[in-house]
Formats: C-alpha cells, sequence, structure tokens
C-alpha cells in the first residue's frame, strides 16, 4: 500500500511524515516523531491516556488516523509548557501532588488544559464529568478533580498563558 | 505540613521524584525509550481453547507473513520453559498442552508491532478438546486441586459453635480483579557481547526476570542484566508476571541477534495475565446474644488458574487475615487451592488479605442483620484486645493494637451515631431511593511471610563534588518509594534531596533483591539505604575527628554543613577532604526484618513485624430500581505510623481505596463458558472513574502514633492496607438494600448483583 504524505503542524512548528493509511496519530505521534509524552493505556478510546488536541478540540489520539492531520494543528503535552515555565494545570497537578505513576498525566494536563480553555469556571460535577473519560488507576482521582478546582475561576490567570 | 519528628527531611510532604517530568510527559518509560536502529517487534499467539492437547501448530503462514523475521515455539527455548515463580509449572510457551484461553503458544518477531500482531493471527492450529474445569466452585467439587489444601485450627470451633446461643451458616461469591496498571507488560532486550543479555523490564521484581531468563536462555545470571527505572503502576501484577514477557523478548533476541520490544495491548494483557483470585467462601458461625463470636468455621475455595505461581503464599494470607481486626479463639479455617482451565491468578494489591477480611466482614454483617443490630456495635464487640483477647488463630500477639482508637475517633469526626439515625429516617420515607452507611476496619499484617523474602540491599556514593548516588533493590511504581529512599539518605546527610541522584533499579548493582510487594517498601529499602549511608558516615566522622583532634561526638552533620567542633564547613567540602585523605566514599548497605518467624507445619508463629491499621465510613444511596449507587461520602483515618512523607501516604490512601471500591462494586471479569475472557478492555471491565469518587471525601493519617517497632524512623507501610478500607463502601450497599432485600449480596455490588438481591428476596 502506498504512504500518505502529510504536512500538518504539531505544537506550532510545521511537521511532516509518511504513513499507513491505517496508521495512527498516537503511533506517528510516538514511533515517527518521537513525542512519547502521548500515551497508549488501551489503543481504543477509553483511557484518554493520549489525549492530545487537534485544531484545539481535544480527541484520543488513538482514534484519530494520522493521515486526518493533514493541514490541521495538533497539540501534544509536549507543547504544553513554555520552555521552562509550567502552564498553570502542569503547576497544580505538581503543587496537589496529584500523580503517581504518571501514565495518565500528560492526558490529564490535556483535557483539563481543553476543559479550562472551553469553560473557565467549571462546577465540580462538570470536572468529574469532563474528566471520566480519563482513566487513572493510581491516584482515586480525588487530587486531580481538587487540583482542577482550584484553578476554576481563575480565567484572567490562565488565560494570561493560553 | 511535619508529622512529629525531630529530623528534617522525615515527614516533609515532598513531592513525587519524578512528578515534573509526568506533566511535562518528559519521564521515560519502558516504551519511551529510544529504540536502537535494528529493533524488532514481538507478538504472542495465543490458545482459543481453555484445555487442550495442540495436535498440530501449523506456523508457516505466519513464517510468510510480511515484515516476519523470527517464530519461536516451545521447542526454540533454549534452556527452562517455565517462569513459574515458585513451582516450575508455568510454561514460557505452550508445548503440547494448552491449560487456558489466552495462553502463549508461540512468539514472533517482525520489523514493526503491526506486523508483528497481523502475522500471528494466520496461524492454523490445529486442537484435541479436553473438559475444562472453569470455577473455584467446579474445581472443589472435582477435587481439582494446584496445592494442597491447609488447615488451620485453634481452640474448639465446633463444640464452641454447637453451644453458642445462635447459629448462622452461609456461602458468598466474591469476584477477581485486573491489576490494569496504565502501562501495559512489557521488555525489551538486547543481545550484548559473549551471549550477555540486557533487558529493560517493567517489573517489581527484576532479580526474579533475571534468574528466569538466565534458565530460559542456558546462561547465568551474571549474564543476565535487568533494569527498570519506573513503571507505570504495577498493583501486583508485575511481580511474576513480567518473567514471561522478559524471556520471550530475551529468546527472540538471542535468536535474531536483534534487540527486540514486546509490548503487550491492553487487550492481550489482560487475556493473557493473571488477576487477583476470586473466591466462593463458606462460613459457620456461633455468636451469643449480644453478637460476641464464639466459634467460627470458614472454608475458601480459591480460583488460582492453570499453575501455582504465588498461590500458596496468597491464600496463606487469607488465612492470615479472616480475623481482620477481630478476637476469634475458637477458629477453623479450610483453604482449599483450586486449580482451574484460566489463567494463573496472581499477586494484586493485599495479596488474598482482601479476601479473608471480605469473608469475616461479611459474617459480622450477617450476625447484625440476623440480630437486628448496628452492625458497628458487632464489630466492636469483637475486637481485639489490648491487654487480653489479643492472640491471633496464628499465635502472634498483638502489641499495636489502635483500632479501639482509630475507630472511636473515627464515629466522632465522622457523626456516624447521627447520620445512622438520618438515613432510617430517609430510608423510612422513601420508596426505591435506599441510603446506607458502614464503618469498616482494617488490621494488615506487615512481612513477607516467606521469611527469607524479608531483606534488602542499598548502593550509596558520595563523588568528589559531594553529589550522592543512590541505589537500591526496590522499584518504583508510581507509589513514591524512590522519594522516600531519598529523603532517608538525605536524612542522614542532612543535605538536600536534590542532591540526590535516584537511579533505575538495576540487578548489577544490587544484586538478589525481592520483588518491591508486600508493602515493604520502604520498609526494607529504606533501612538498607540508610545503613549505607550510615557506614560511610561513620568514616568521615573518624576521618574529621582524626584531622581536626577532636572527639567524634562532636563531628554533627546539620543543615549541608558539617559541625566540627567550634568550626564548619560545606558539606562537599569535608567530602573532597576525605576523598583527597582517600577515603572511601561508597557503601552497600543491607537489611533483615528481625524477630520474624513462622512454622508452616502449625501454621503458628510471628509471621509479621508489626500491624497497619485503619478505617473508612462510606454512605451510599441505592437506586433499587435500577441497582446503580453513589457514593455520597467517605471518611477515613488510616495509620501510617509516624508518616515517612504525608503527600504519598495520602495518595497511597486514597488510591488504595478507590481500588477496593472498584474491586467490590465495579470491576467484574467476565468469562465465557469456554473458558474466554471477555471483558479485556476498558470498554466492558469497569475501573472506578473520576465521576465514581465520593462526592466529599475525607481523608486524614492517625497522628502521634509512631511504629512500636524499629522501623525506618518509626513508619509504617502504607501500600496495601488502604484498598481494604474499599469494603466499607460494599457494606454501605449492603446496608442500604437491607430493609428490601435480605438475600446474599456477592462482590462485586454492581447494579445486576444488587438487583438479583433484591429480585431473589421478592421471590422468596
Ligand atoms: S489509548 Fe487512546 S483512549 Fe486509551
Ligand atoms: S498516576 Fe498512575 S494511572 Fe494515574
Amino acid at each position: 500500500m502506498s504512504k500518505i504524505h502529510v504536512v500538518t503542524r504539531v505544537n506550532d512548528e510545521k511537521v511532516e511524515f509518511l504513513c499507513e493509511p491505517q496508521e495512527t496519530l498516537l503511533d506517528v505521534l510516538r514511533n515517527k516523531l518521537n513525542l512519547t509524552g502521548t500515551k497508549e493505556g488501551c489503543a481504543t478510546g477509553d483511557c484518554g491516556a493520549c489525549s492530545v488536541t487537534l485544531d484545539g478540540r481535544l480527541v484520543c489520539s488513538c482514534l484519530t488516523l494520522a493521515a486526518e492531520t493533514k493541514g490541521k494543528s495538533v497539540g501534544t503535552i509536549e507543547g504544553v509548557a513554555d520552555g521552562d515555565t509550567l502552564h498553570p494545570v502542569q503547576q497544580k497537578l505538581l503543587e496537589h501532588a496529584a500523580l503517581q505513576c504518571g501514565v495518565c498525566t500528560p492526558g490529564y494536563v490535556i483535557a483539563i488544559k481543553a476543559l479550562l480553555e472551553k469553560n473557565p469556571d467549571p462546577s465540580e460535577s462538570e470536572i468529574r464529568y469532563w474528566l471520566a473519560g480519563n482513566l487513572c488507576r493510581c491516584t482515586g482521582y480525588d487530587k486531580i478533580i481538587t487540583a482542577v478546582q482550584d484553578l476554576a475561576g481563575q480565567s484572567d490567570k490562565f488565560k494570561e498563558v493560553v | 505540613m511535619k508529622t512529629e519528628t525531630q529530623n528534617s527531611h522525615i515527614g516533609e510532604t515532598l513531592g513525587h521524584d519524578s512528578a515534573i517530568l509526568h506533566v511535562r510527559g518528559s519521564a521515560r518509560f519502558t516504551d519511551d525509550i529510544r529504540e536502537p536502529r535494528d529493533i524488532l517487534h514481538a507478538a504472542i499467539g495465543l490458545s482459543e481453547y481453555a484445555h487442550a492437547t495442540l495436535v498440530q501448530v501449523d506456523l508457516e503462514k505466519v513464517r510468510q507473513a510480511p515484515g516476519v523475521i523470527a517464530v519461536i515455539t516451545a521447542k526454540d527455548i533454549p534452556g527452562a520453559n517455565n517462569f513459574g515463580a515458585v513451582l516450575a509449572d508455568d510454561p514460557i510457551l505452550a508445548d503440547t498442552l494448552v491449560e487456558y484461553h489466552g495462553q502463549a503458544i508461540f512468539a514472533v518477531a517482525a520489523t514493526s508491532a503491526n506486523a508483528a500482531r497481523k502475522a500471528v493471527l494466520s496461524a492454523s492450529i490445529n486442537y484435541q478438546d479436553l473438559p475444562a474445569i472453569l470455577t473455584a466452585r467446579a474445581a472443589a467439587e472435582a477435587h481439582s486441586y494446584i496445592l494442597p489444601t491447609e488447615k488451620l485450627d485453634s481452640g474448639d470451633s465446633q463444640s464452641a459453635i454447637d453451644s453458642a446461643c445462635h447459629q448462622l451458616s452461609g456461602e458468598v461469591n466474591l469476584g477477581g480483579q485486573d491489576q490494569f496498571y496504565m502501562e501495559g507488560q512489557i521488555a525489551i532486550a538486547t543481545p550484548e557481547e559473549q551471549g550477555a543479555m540486557q533487558i529493560y523490564s517493567s517489573t517489581q521484581h527484576p532479580s526474579e526476570v533475571q534468574h528466569i531468563v538466565a534458565q530460559a536462555l542456558n546462561i547465568q545470571s551474571k549474564d543476565v542484566t535487568i533494569i527498570c527505572r519506573r513503571m507505570g503502576g504495577g498493583f501486583g501484577g508485575k511481580e511474576s508476571q513480567p518473567s514471561q514477557f522478559a524471556a520471550l523478548a530475551a529468546i527472540l533476541a538471542q535468536k535474531t541477534k536483534r534487540p527486540v520490544k514486546l509490548r503487550l495491548d491492553r487487550d492481550t494483557d489482560m487475556r493473557v495475565t493473571g488477576k487477583r483470585h476470586d473466591f466462593n467462601i463458606r462460613y459457620t458461625v456461633g455468636f451469643d446474644k449480644l453478637g460476641l463470636i464464639e466459634g467460627i468455621e470458614f472454608k475458601f475455595s480459591a480460583r488460582c488458574g492453570m499453575s501455582a505461581d504465588l498461590s500458596g503464599a496468597i491464600n496463606d494470607r487469607t488465612m492470615f487475615h479472616c480475623d481482620n481486626a477481630y478476637y476469634l479463639p475458637n477458629i477453623s479455617i479450610q483453604s482449599y487451592r483450586c486449580k482451574t482451565n484460566t489463567v494463573s491468578n496472581t499477586a494484586f494489591r493485599g495479596f488474598g488479605g482482601p479476601q479473608g477480611m471480605f469473608a469475616i466482614e461479611y459474617v459480622i454483617d450477617e450476625i447484625a442483620r440476623y440480630l437486628n443490630k448496628d452492625p458497628l456495635s458487632i464489630r466492636r464487640k469483637n475486637f481485639y484486645g489490648i491487654k487480653n483477647r489479643n492472640i491471633t488463630p496464628y499465635q502472634q500477639k498483638i502489641r499495636d493494637n489502635v483500632i479501639w482508637r482509630i475507630v472511636s475517633e473515627l464515629q466522632t469526626t465522622s457523626d456516624y451515631q447521627q447520620r445512622k439515625q438520618d438515613i432510617a429516617e430517609f430510608n423510612a420515607n422513601s420508596r426505591f431511593q435506599k441510603r446506607g452507611i458502614a464503618l469498616t476496619p482494617v488490621k494488615f499484617g506487615i512481612s513477607f511471610t516467606a521469611l527469607h523474602l524479608n531483606q534488602a540491599g542499598a548502593l550509596v556514593h558520595i563523588y568528589q563534588d559531594g553529589s550522592i548516588h543512590l541505589n537500591h533493590g526496590g522499584t518504583e511504581m508510581g507509589q513514591g518509594l524512590f522519594t522516600k529512599v531519598a529523603q532517608v539518605v538525605a536524612e542522614e546527610f542532612q543535605v538536600r534531596p536534590d542532591l540526590i541522584k535516584i537511579t533505575a533499579t538495576d540487578t548489577s548493582k544490587v544484586p538478589n533483591t525481592s520483588a518491591t510487594a508486600a508493602s515493604s517498601g520502604s520498609d526494607l529499602n529504606g533501612k538498607a539505604a540508610q545503613q549505607a549511608a550510615l557506614i560511610i558516615k561513620a568514616r568521615l566522622i573518624d576521618f574529621a575527628a582524626d584531622k581536626y583532634d577532636i572527639h567524634t561526638s562532636e563531628v554533627i552533620f546539620k543543615d549541608s554543613r558539617v559541625y566540627i567542633g567550634d568550626q564548619s564547613l560545606p558539606f562537599e567540602d569535608l567530602i573532597n577532604q576525605a576523598y583527597m585523605a582517600r577515603i572511601s566514599l561508597s557503601s552497600t548497605g543491607f537489611y533483615r526484618t528481625p524477630k520474624i518467624h513462622f512454622d508452616r507445619t502449625t501454621f503458628t508463629g510471628n509471621p509479621f513485624y508489626y500491624f497497619s491499621y485503619g478505617a473508612a465510613v462510606s454512605e451510599v444511596l441505592v437506586d433499587t430500581l435500577t441497582g446503580e449507587h453513589r457514593l455520597l461520602r467517605t471518611d477515613i483515618l488510616h495509620d501510617c505510623g509516624n508518616s515517612l512523607n504525608p503527600a504519598l501516604d495520602i495518595g497511597q490512601i486514597e488510591g488504595g481505596f478507590m481500588q477496593g471500591v472498584g474491586w467490590l462494586t465495579s470491576e467484574e471479569l467476565c468469562f465465557s463458558d469456554q473458558g474466554e475472557l471477555e471483558t479485556h478492555a476498558p470498554s466492558t471491565y469497569k475501573v472506578p472513574l473520576c465521576s465514581d469518587t465520593p462526592e466529599d471525601f475525607r481523608v486524614n493519617i492517625l497522628r502521634h502514633n509512631p511504629n512500636k517497632e524499629n522501623t525506618i524512623y518509626r513508619s509504617k507501610a502504607v501500600g496495601e492496607p488502604p484498598l481494604m478500607l474499599g469494603l466499607s463502601v460494599f457494606f454501605a450497599i449492603k446496608d442500604a438494600i437491607s430493609s428490601i432485600a435480605n438475600s446474599a449480596l456477592q462482590a462485586p455490588a454492581t447494579p445486576e448483583s444488587v438487583l438479583n438481591t433484591i429480585k431473589q428476596n421478592h421471590l422468596s
């Protein structure tokens, strides 16, 4: 089968790659672009570890074909911090010790950031249901929820960085 | 926040050492390690029968498939075809017989993971079907056991039950649980010079992987090195399981002379690897009018699967924990270790303990329903005493009982009594929505019950610039062990923790290690690292005393400096001086747990160094028309001794609790009647979600309770015990439906199970 030539933007940089038609964005990120911060937890769209944004929309990269990203803009965990300066979402997860093994963490950073960009002041149940697509087997979630609550309503602070 | 110790780095809420890497996505897990150019990817071909003879295994099409470089079967294993942790009964690849649906029969190495996974599907295998035993119950009936039945008798249960005022007997089924670590099983094997093999493995037990790979390759342990910087969760599922995948990668690597990565996808991982043992529990109990248990008999039938794996020790721990926090002077326990044609069940946080504790809590709850009393009053009636009534069924005297204190404090802070009343009122006025509440205790024994495993080693180097390299036999799976051990070393040298480089677990640095399991990680490795640090420190003190001509007691390490009489100098300056004076700045450390002993023939002794305690109160709202529930509130009070690091410990408590809740309410392993696991992905296997946590969650560490034993800074192990706090949710659900359904609620209490219970009650 012939390969597809894709030109896209990843974390605001122009990127080109060749992929098979059935190759997922997750596999291309990890195997071709060496962006291994995006994780595979299930490969079936059920765990959120592979979360990225596509033109600003939260998607599972395991369910997105790499070829679909042609001409679009992909956001991954590697593009969230600004050099040495962490994004407020990253900072809050650290402050609240809201992680253990860390496999789910990049997906959470992306999903929380997407939530707050859409709704800067989510209620606790909005947070819980938005994040219900991101599995974490270690933390029991409470610290993650508290970290997001701690950011909610701080739209100014948040927008500065976004 | 600090706990009550004098030290500066102990009791500090220091974040996880890799936290900053995790939030950036730059922490390297095994699958993130940059791949060598000539790497191959492996996949395994699985049995489609639960029990069958392999008549013909035709792999010609697999060999011809695009990208395939090598195919191996049992015949291609140069050494021992076994990865059994205890007995040699776990083939790496099935040879002529398959004993569970999903058992590995062959493996493939190909140029990409997709090519390998596709190739295995083109095998054509002829099976001769054999009768399969799938459940513990069926195995017990057929007397199909993988290990001999164990018995423990203390007192005279029979006559105590007979002469008691009341008797009850019953039976309950308790489901298994998949570990569902977020990072699946993975190994990368790289052939080295002279037939050696280096392997990155996601494992809680690098030494065992090393020994098993060496035997499989028919080389010596010195020629195999296992490295693990971190795992993406383990929970017991990476104790005995990883050696199979490391061995397969290594055999393929040896054959192809190229690096080979074997990473299981989620579905394969869930099909192939062992889980928490599911149980059938039968009991008979005799008790007085107030609910005091006079005699009790348990029959535990555990589904062990097709091999022994760790089932012996796991089922022993069930026997050790079916007293939980209760004094049971007349008890008889029979533990049947059932052989079934299903995946070999294995370690999972709690290691058999949770099943034993579930059993006694179930009995207590049934007694309360029978006597129409608050289950908490029955619990209190039966708690171990402080001065008397403190001997366990295995004859260990309990010296550190704090269950009374924990339960009393929690009862008050959670407002238990008032809420109990409010709930009764609510339920009287609500036809379909019912509330329930339960307070359940935890007492968990700390130590490996296999004596020889209670040892650990560490390695500390100090470099000329004063920076410190730390290595030990423990593994990091997210629990924060590396952070805790680094805190210990920082404490001994009184330097900042960031001066210490935490390094990957590596069998070439610290040999013959035990699994990071049994909650023992920081107890064992913390002490070993402390000893290594103390050896170097003693040399430094002698050197300084000698050089500055002062008594050794006047050399003091404090705040990154060393005070020598009335002068002081930076830590790194002393290090440099010591180096120039040719003082050794490197040491190993070693620790073995004292005081423990156990006689397996009589099932008596002191198998545990100490106990960890805790309790939880949970309140739920059950919809009796759908069987669904909401977790309204949970209060936890948990004993960590002098917590080494409250932030990490609270993380263990919350995470453990939710895992226990998942086990008992939503995670259901369904097998077809052909023995095929049907719930092998998160789409059908329901681990708790963010939306499932208690709406009101209050977690506290018990204060002012230093470990009575001389553990590392008087802390206590915290890895496993909190899982069993999840029992409170199961019994709250049972409480909620108790007014309309008295039949036995089976675990997990899924909506289906709850509805079945209600339905049965309406029918009877
Ligand atoms: S890996 Fe994409 S959702 Fe799980
Ligand atoms: S921290 Fe391990 S899965 Fe979330």
